[in-house]
């Protein structure tokens, strides 16, 4: 029988390697996987790439990570927020590498390796700072900058319903980048609010099928 | 009294326009039927503006479309934020969509307006939006993808910095966000638009000389026929 449920946060984490690129899910905190997060920082990886898009509120979750010391780099469109004080210290001091990223270019990126495409040309970022050292092709008319497949070798999502094969739904605007984040990484680790019996779920509701999804763990925390 | 809410009619002659006028006058160019991506700040108000009857369908790019306004605040939906992370609501006909699909719509070109906020236009359409030299970290969300996909890219901003310098330059100084891409600017103090023959002015507030807007405006102006 084919169970992905895993007991605990802890366990749904294990095996990340110091030096991991792991994904994260969310949209400021929306959707995010914060009991993944807080799992990680217990866990002890380090020497991380994270890739988000944002770069933590505060000093909790993402933030207490890079706060931690535990983060060499980090991928995103937006690392500003209501309160990027740790990232903000951090790169002032030099102490974090910082990707920036168009988040268009992110969401492509991330879904170009979950979909086997190595790279692609965008006319996103062409004549920008952001396009600087990339191959550039006149293609169509437009002038486009070849991006490349951003793998994970984590990915840690948050969803609404999980069933035992991993399929997956989400709530509103808390799916935003975790169904592409899914299907990016070698390990995709899912926190869901809720748990649904197998067939429970309406097939054609399904977002994330359970093909991208090794681990599930089930961390309830209420209904909006 | 909200400054979004102050009347027209009331200003003195040649009074510069509020951040809720501006909103409201790029408001009333929005057809119906438009799918439409508000930016952060002061383009995400144009929204207020636009009547509920005018079916405006409103894009966020954390995988939203038919985005409505503000919930009170007993009817807050946590899970339901728009690109600034402020709460909204979804209207009827609305849908929900995962980050990769709402850029495929945006770099697909499918969206018929987007609506963004900017530091510096050049009379080409270049925009400098994401990053000014002073800032210590950079940080450039969608507005990239914005710029190159929408059929339609408008301004909304001050005509000038709070130091009086131009926004509307000749070559942006600022790192550029893209190139050749904004079709019409809502300013303060007068609507333009961009063209091949550079910026044309289409509209200035009551009591504003067009010598008076070109004084304030680095780039050369035309005035519409």
């Amino acid at each position: 029988m084919i169970d992905k449920f895993v007991r605990s946060a802890a366990e749904a984490v294990d095996g990340v390697k110091d030096g991991a690129t792991v994904l994260v899910g969310g949209f400021g905190a929306v959707g995010q996987p914060l009991t993944l997060i807080d799992a990680l920082i217990e866990q002890g990886a380090k020497d991380l790439t994270i890739v988000a898009n944002n770069a933590g509120v505060g000093r909790v979750g993402l933030a207490r990570l890079l706060d931690l010391g535990r983060v060499r780099k980090v991928i995103c469109s937006f690392p500003r927020s209501s309160d990027p004080v740790v990232f903000e210290e951090l790169y002032k001091a030099g102490r974090i590498e910082l990707e920036i990223v168009p988040q268009g270019t992110l969401a492509e990126r991330l879904r170009a390796a979950g979909a086997g495409i190595p790279a692609f040309f965008t006319p996103t970022a062409y004549g920008t700072q952001l396009a600087d050292g990339k191959e550039v092709r006149e293609i169509g008319g437009r002038s486009c900058v070849l991006e490349t497949a951003l793998q994970g070798d984590v990915a840690l999502v948050e969803c609404w319903k999980a069933d035992r094969w991993g399929n997956l739904t989400f709530r509103d605007s808390g799916r935003n980048f975790n169904p592409v984040m899914a299907t990016a990484a070698t390990l995709t680790v899912a926190q869901s609010q809720h748990v649904a019996e197998l067939g429970a779920l309406d097939p054609e509701t399904v977002v994330t099928p359970g093909v991208y999804v090794d681990r599930v763990v089930h961390v309830p925390y209420g209904d909006p | 009294m909200n400054e979004a809410d102050a009347m027209p009619g009331t200003r003195p002659a040649s009074k510069p326009l509020t951040r809720g006028e501006m909103a409201a006058r790029a408001a009333r160019d929005i057809p119906e039927g438009w799918y439409v991506n508000l930016g952060i700040g002061m383009p995400t108000l144009i929204a207020n503006y636009v009547p509920f009857d005018r079916e405006v369908i409103f894009h966020s790019e954390n995988g939203i479309l038919g985005m409505g306004p503000q919930p009170e605040p007993d009817k807050i939906n946590r899970w339901l934020v728009n690109a600034g992370k402020q709460h909204v609501t979804l209207r009827p006909g609305g849908c929900y969509f995962h980050h990769a699909d709402s850029f495929a719509m945006i770099r697909g070109g499918h969206l018929d307006l987007c609506v963004l906020g900017a530091f510096q236009v050049a009379e080409n359409g270049d925009i400098a939006n994401w990053a000014t030299t002073s800032e210590s970290a950079p940080a450039v969300g969608g507005a990239m993808d914005l710029c190159v996909g929408a059929k339609n890219l408008w301004v909304v901003m001050e005509h000038t910095t709070k130091a009086g310098e131009s926004k509307l330059v000749r070559r942006c100084s600022y790192p550029l966000t893209a190139l050749g891409c904004v079709t019409r600017i809502y300013t303060n103090l007068a609507v333009l638009e961009v063209t091949p023959e550079g910026f044309v002015v289409t509209e200035m507030i009551p009591g504003l000389s067009f010598q008076e807007l070109q004084s304030r405006t680095d780039a050369p102006l035309k005035l519409a026929c």
